[in-house]
């Protein structure tokens, strides 16, 4: 079951619907809320997607879960601060990028 | 394999799970902090009996949110878990702690450790919090789903930890290892499915409305882009003038009483060598020592406060960006601040940061902030050299030389930072994803334990080198005695002085004579006792406050301009602090970073002070 909901992302990024600016978290604004619809790899990352994918996963992101932008840091909005479920976490927008999310 | 031997239990969870609080509770004082063989990752070690009463020793992982190792903290608890670090048995049972209020990510944890095999009890922790917040956690059903026992606890609370110590009472703990674990590093896929599994158990076994609202409240001042700043720099502020103000009074005491305490030992001993040995060499040691007591207990009461009420994290999430372009270990404010006073306590406190990195980094420059024992060395020189006139519309040309000193060592830090990022740590910056835990009211009780942990660690690692180093320097000095009828100071006759001698030449280039090369000897001991070594080499007979006074018209007119300053820039970077050395030497763990201090200390201090020297020297011409 896993397994399928792992190719569908990945189908949807080969199949060229990657997601444009608007469906990431990154660009997400302070009082926003909506939940995770996936996970993409970004070129700009600074550690291999395989690891990002897991890091963010432990800590949460993982698809279906309810995300709302709490707070923004002081120098470029950047970091933000997030709740997941039941959980707030801090992280950059940059990677915050690859976390694909609609409203709602 | 581990026959009479007290069985060793790992206790593992989430960061922010209340595992130091558990963890304290258990042990009370009974725990000895050192670091794991060869990283710079603190070990601590405790002991307790059960209920049956069975002595078990019990080790605190670093917190983690799998056992995937990412930080060299977290490999530490995966390879212990699994048995796989060098000079730790693999532990006879885990304990894996779990914040009640937080269970989400804790129960993926749970099924990763499940996997490895050892026997295991999950602990959940803050029950009482759960259960005044409305919820409830039925304990039976999460025991039934997980397959292991689960008890609650109330680390803070006396007795709360009495339904975990019987049921570790009932845990096979003498089995013997098996020889395979069963873990493997989960892929996405399994990570996600994991999740999925804890969301259903904790939708069957838990209810928690939680307390985000009060957290959402506050996080609404304390991160606020201006207020959450504003609150920062106060709180900074503040913990800089505690470690700088309120602890002088301690340590006054602390010097005067330790004088005192030598001088009257001293009175009931015949002069001679022995009495010099205890006064001089012991008193002045055990002195040397406790005087940074206040500064490191005031110090560490701010920073586990912060932790545990939860603010730390949010000082982390304002000042994320302040890193120089963010991609660079910048060092962090909440160390450095203090060095001020003393990088006594910064470099300590440098544990608390989240990477390897940073904390090296932090050790690293925390030395090159002016600390307040080079005060006394600046005023001296300054009061002798630098007229007492107004220069630039109204500043004080004293004043101005003073800034320019401490501006030197701010921007030499930054400096340094830079280039250990450039030659050090070339790999790519680690990405920020930090969790920020609901605001809690920090215990009394834990925060006194952990005050006295650190000043007991301080006292027994760093305090006994700092002592067989401060009365090395005395033998140094004060051996061989000079012969009868002998002119001129004592020490020119010592060790020390002979030493200063010898290495006159080298100190040349930078105008240094041999007197000052005599005293920077002794001045190893701590930075401001090169005053007094300087009236004892200009054979001054002033003694105390008096020496400063006695000495500035003597220096006027033995040194130049140019070998002041370049005295002073010295005294900016030069390693010239034994026990500094001593404290990284304990808390990096290793002998490459103190000798690395020392290096690059030395040849910035050498080509600073090379500098100046000449560059004076050819403007006065």
């Amino acid at each position: 079951m896993s397994l399928a909901v792992d190719i569908t992302t990945a189908d949807l990024v080969s199949a060229g619907f990657a997601a444009d600016a608007s469906d990431r978290l990154g660009r997400r604004s302070r009082g926003w809320s909506g939940w995770v619809t996936g996970l993409t790899p970004a070129a700009d990352l600074t550690i291999s997607w395989a690891e990002m994918e897991r890091r963010l996963l432990e800590m949460g992101f993982v698809e279906g879960a309810r995300v709302e932008v709490l707070q923004e840091g002081p120098i470029g909005r950047d970091p933000i601060a997030v709740r997941v479920d039941d959980l707030t976490v801090a992280l950059r927008r940059r990677d915050a990028d690859v976390i694909l999310v609609a409203e709602g | 394999m581990n026959g009479p031997a007290a069985p060793e239990i790992a206790l593992v969870g989430c960061p922010n799970s209340g595992k130091t609080s558990l963890f304290n509770a258990l042990t009370g004082s009974r725990q000895k902090v050192a670091n794991y063989a060869g990283v710079t990752v603190e070990r601590k070690e405790g002991s307790f009996l059960t209920t049956s009463g069975r002595p078990v020793k019990i080790l605190d992982l670093p917190g983690t949110y799998s056992l995937r190792g990412r930080s060299p903290d977290e490999i530490v608890t995966r390879d212990v878990v699994l048995g796989r670090l060098a000079g730790e048995e693999i532990p006879d049972a885990v304990v894996c702690v779990a914040d009640a209020t937080n269970l989400r990510l804790v129960l993926r944890l749970v099924m990763e450790l499940k996997a490895v095999g050892r026997p295991m009890v999950l602990a959940l922790n803050m029950m009482d919090v759960v259960e005044r917040q409305g919820g409830r956690i039925d304990v039976e059903r999460l025991s039934q789903e997980l397959g292991i026992p689960v008890v609650s606890t109330v680390a803070i609370k006396r007795g709360g930890t009495a339904a975990l110590l019987a049921v570790i009472d009932a845990l096979p703990l003498h089995e013997d290892p098996p020889t395979e674990h069963g873990w493997r590093e989960p892929s996405a896929a399994e990570i996600r499915a994991a999740h999925a599994e804890a969301a259903r158990i904790l939708h069957e076994c838990a209810f928690h409305p939680g307390n985000e609202h009060l957290t959402r409240k506050l996080d609404a001042v304390l991160l606020h882009p201006v207020f959450g700043v504003v609150i920062l720099l106060a709180v900074l502020f503040l913990m800089f003038q505690a470690v700088f103000s309120w602890a002088a009074p301690a340590m006054d005491l602390i010097k005067t009483g330790i004088e005192w305490a030598g001088v009257e030992v001293g009175g009931v001993l015949p002069e001679g060598l022995l009495k010099s040995l205890v006064v001089d060499g012991i008193f002045a040691g055990v002195g040397a020592v406790l005087v940074f007591l206040p500064q490191i207990v005031i110090l560490f009461f701010f920073i586990i406060l912060l932790e545990d009420f939860g603010y730390m994290a949010r000082a982390a999430f304002l000042m994320d960006r302040l890193r120089p372009g963010t991609a660079a270990p910048g060092p962090p404010l909440i160390p450095l601040l203090p060095s001020f006073a003393c990088p006594f306590p910064g470099i300590m406190a440098a544990g608390f940061m989240e990477t390897r990195r940073d904390r090296i980094a932090t050790i690293m420059v925390a030395p090159l902030m002016t600390c307040s024992a080079r005060l006394p060395v600046y005023t001296l020189i300054i009061a002798a050299f630098i007229p007492d006139r107004r220069v630039l519309g109204g500043f004080g040309l004293q004043g101005l030389v003073m800034f320019g000193l401490f501006a030197a060592g701010i921007l030499s830090a930054l400096a340094v930072a830079f280039v250990l990022k450039k030659l050090i740590w070339r790999e790519a910056p680690e990405p920020f994803i930090m969790e920020l835990p609901d605001y809690k009211v920090p215990a009394p009780a834990h925060v006194a334990l952990g005050l006295w942990i650190r000043a007991g660690a301080f006292l027994r690692k760093a305090g006994t080198v700092i002592l067989a180093l401060m009365i090395l320097i005395w033998f140094l000095s004060t051996f061989p005695a000079p012969p009868e009828g002998a002119t001129g100071p004592a020490i020119d006759w010592s060790i020390a002085g002979r030493i200063g001698h010898f290495l006159a030449p080298i100190f040349e280039p930078i105008g240094f004579n041999w007197q000052i090369v005599v005293a920077l000897i002794p001045g190893m001991a701590a930075r401001e006792v090169a005053v007094g070594v300087l009236g004892t080499v200009y054979a001054l007979s002033a003694t105390g406050d008096e020496v400063g006074q006695a000495l500035q018209p003597v220096l006027a007119a033995a040194w130049s301009l140019p070998t002041a300053l370049s005295f002073l820039v010295w005294y900016v970077f030069a390693p010239q602090c034994v026990s500094t050395l001593a404290v990284v030497r304990r808390e990096t763990n290793s002998r490459f970073w103190p000798a690395m201090m020392f290096t690059y200390q030395f040849v910035l201090a050498y080509v600073a002070a090379f500098a100046t020297f000449h560059i004076a020297g050819a403007l006065l011409r």
